[in-house]
């Protein structure tokens, strides 16, 4: 691992950068609690669609304070949703405030946040939804969400692609046929009609939890076809190897084979794999969750986030950081690209 | 030696591709069918709950759907239906699901098509141009944007560009046509088309070029350093003749194979695209379907978009064939 790392860092800059920065993505998705400065729930309804708040360093009658503060700002015109500060009054940004009583990690209860203005003055570093709510505070929230199905989805379709892929490889023969005419019949499907016929199949109202299982199941049957048909390919050359066949000599069983010599073997092209085909399942729990088909409100994912965009071209237009989570979404699946091309470059053994 | 003619050999091998093609089909109608079984309850499970209508009405609709018999009958009549073109009756519609799916089909069509010429037509030069320049600044200029185009989202940026042509006024939204269509001239009405098709297609060429630009480059290199290049350079053919005519005919060959791998992403970015910029296509009519729960027109829907795909590969497949003999002898 170390020697990976020391190796990113050498050949590839933007590939190490992007692990470092993927670190922080889901470091502050694990922290989300202490780190947004509201609960993601949180409605205020009289500062719907506020702009993201403004942080001064000066006041209007010149007067400069090394700390930063915001300002109140209030409803002016409720019908185009025109907001103004109310320059009277400096409101500072405190490090730790108090708040409501939450958990991090789950277990350790404070009532601590990271940053915080005293009330009425709010700090919505991205702005508001619809309800008022802080949008950066749902970003977080909606990070553990969406990172983590790209976790756990890719694991399962792993764990299925290296069992079907190593055992079709391995045995070949009319074995391997059928399970090749099975991923077949899985790929010759678009991956967006597939998802979408596998959503009808799930009843339409679940439970938040019952949503996530379901798009990782949804995800990962679609994910593990192609995942199987790679490893098969590297299965089938690595199965001729001298020592494969010094090892069968010495009477190890097949599995035993298959899961201590051929696999372990095929591990850098197969970890480069997973972490190219994370962003797919980024992008197909977002696509899910933004047709209103995944995460269903008051739960925030990045692709929920979104769909207040959808269809609704006067939020598009006077809203636009409605938009900001598909900004993450983005520079998250780029972090994965580079990674894995990273990867790629340093454990072909023609690049060496 | 004896050689076959080379267009008997063709005809043979596209014969052979598409008795490949039969059992894959078939099993594309059974897992249609089977995805859509194991979907709860039907659309008349929903109407039953509404207590103006007649049970008695539910129960004989059931009948003349064969939703009451047997699965196994279910699933061949709904293949022998199907095989008439008759692919059942949308239950929100009450119209025929073929008359539904058949304009719809023609616009998922339309758009995918522009988008891949278009595709092609930017992302081969770019990478040949790009390769020619390997790590100077137009090389890492065009290799970054790749970048871009590859990671960033079709519905992100389908939103970005929606809320700038909100902005500015200079793309239709939605639609295929304008609300004064009829109207028009045979070439105003050509031009309306077109202007609604630029957005969609942007969006959509903007994501999908960066893949086949990266591969263009990566091949245009690795033949740029194949060793049949020496002796053509040897025998004083110009560069030109050595870049257009030996390398590029080279390094297009792989690319066609990657075009069937790129199909399926293709149709599903179109699908999404179209649902967020109301194109009316084959996506966004089984999204509406998925929530409506109309089964006829999901299974339709999934069947179709996978044989759109079938027959994608199948073109790819043949292009190889006549682009490079040595699969024709296979």
């Amino acid at each position: 691992m170390k020697e990976v790392l020391r190796r990113l860092k050498g050949r590839n800059k933007l590939a190490y950068y992007s692990f470092i920065l993927l670190i922080i993505l889901y470091l502050t998705a694990v922290f989300a609690d202490f780190i947004s400065p509201y609960p993601y729930t949180l409605q205020n309804r009289h500062l719907s669609y506020s702009p993201p708040t403004r942080i001064h360093f000066k006041e209007t009658n010149g007067k400069f304070h090394l700390r930063p503060f915001v300002y109140q700002s209030y409803l002016k015109n409720p019908v185009h949703r025109e907001y103004v500060e109310d320059k009277s009054k400096p409101y500072f940004i405190h490090l730790f405030p108090r708040g409501p009583e939450h958990k991090i990690l789950g277990f350790i209860p404070t009532n601590q946040y990271l940053l915080g203005v005293k009330p009425p003055a709010v700090l919505y570093l991205f702005g508001a939804d619809l309800y008022g709510r802080d949008i950066f505070s749902r970003i977080l929230q909606g990070a553990r969400v969406s990172l983590s199905i790209g976790l756990i989805g890719v694991s399962i379709s792993f764990f299925l692609g290296l069992l079907i892929g190593g055992i079709s490889g391995y045995f070949g023969g009319k074995l391997d046929t059928f399970l090749m005419r099975l991923t077949e019949l899985v790929m010759v499907f678009p991956g967006f009609y597939l998802m979408l016929a596998l959503r009808a199949t799930f009843p339409t109202t679940l439970s938040s939890i019952q949503v996530y299982l379901m798009i990782i199941i949804i995800l990962s049957f679609i994910g593990w076809a192609s995942l199987a048909r790679i490893i098969r390919g590297m299965v089938l050359s690595l199965r001729e190897e001298d020592y494969i066949l010094a090892a069968r000599s010495v009477g190890a069983g097949s599995f035993r084979i298959i899961l201590r010599h051929i696999l372990p073997n095929t591990l850098s092209y197969t970890i480069t794999a997973a972490t190219l085909s994370i962003p797919g399942y980024i992008l197909g729990e977002s696509a899910l969750s933004l047709l209103g088909l995944g995460i269903q409100e008051p739960q925030s994912s990045w692709g929920n986030m979104l769909a207040a965009a959808i269809g609704n071209l006067q939020v598009v237009t006077h809203f636009t950081w409605v938009l900001v989570p598909g900004f993450f979404i983005f520079i998250t699946v780029m972090a994965f690209n580079f990674l894995g091309d990273g990867l790629r470059d340093i454990f072909d053994p023609k690049t060496w | 030696m004896w050689r076959p003619d080379p267009s008997i050999l063709m005809l043979r091998y596209i014969y052979r591709r598409l008795l490949h093609l039969i059992p894959l089909i078939i099993g594309m109608t059974f897992i249609s069918f089977l995805i859509i079984q194991l979907a709860p309850g039907d659309y008349f499970t929903r109407m039953a709950m509404n207590p103006e209508i007649n049970p008695a009405t539910i129960a004989q609709l059931r009948q003349e759907f064969a939703l009451d018999r047997p699965l196994i009958v279910q699933y061949f009549r709904w293949v022998f239906n199907i095989c008439h073109l008759n692919f059942g009756v949308s239950f929100t519609y009450h119209i025929p699901v073929i008359f539904i799916i058949k304009g719809r089909v023609l616009n998922t069509l339309v758009l995918s098509v522009s988008v891949m010429i278009l595709t092609w037509l930017i992302s081969v030069p770019l990478g040949i141009f790009a390769a020619l320049k390997e790590n100077r600044p137009p090389d890492r200029i065009l290799s970054g944007l790749a970048f871009v185009g590859i990671s960033i989202p079709s519905f992100f940026l389908a939103l970005l560009l929606l809320c700038f042509s909100a902005k500015s006024g200079w793309f239709p939204i939605g639609g295929v046509t304008s609300i004064g269509y009829e109207e028009l001239s045979a070439l105003g009405k050509f031009g309306d088309r077109i202007h609604h098709l630029v957005l969609p297609t942007l969006v959509l060429v903007i994501c999908s070029f960066g893949g086949l630009f990266r591969i263009m480059r990566g091949n245009f290199l690795e033949n740029l350093r194949a060793p049949y290049v020496t002796p053509a350079r040897a025998k004083g053919l110009s560069e030109k003749k050595v870049i257009y005519k030996h390398i590029l005919r080279n390094s297009i060959n792989p690319l066609i194979t990657i075009f069937g791998y790129e199909l399926s992403g293709l149709l599903s970015g179109v699908a999404l695209v179209e649902i967020i910029l109301s194109w009316p296509g084959l996506g966004r009519l089984m999204l509406e379907a998925v929530m409506t729960q109309d089964l006829y027109v999901v299974m339709a829907s999934l069947l179709v978009g996978g044989v759109l795909l079938i027959l994608g590969n199948l073109v790819a497949d043949i292009l190889l064939a006549f682009a490079d003999p040595r699969i024709r002898y296979r």
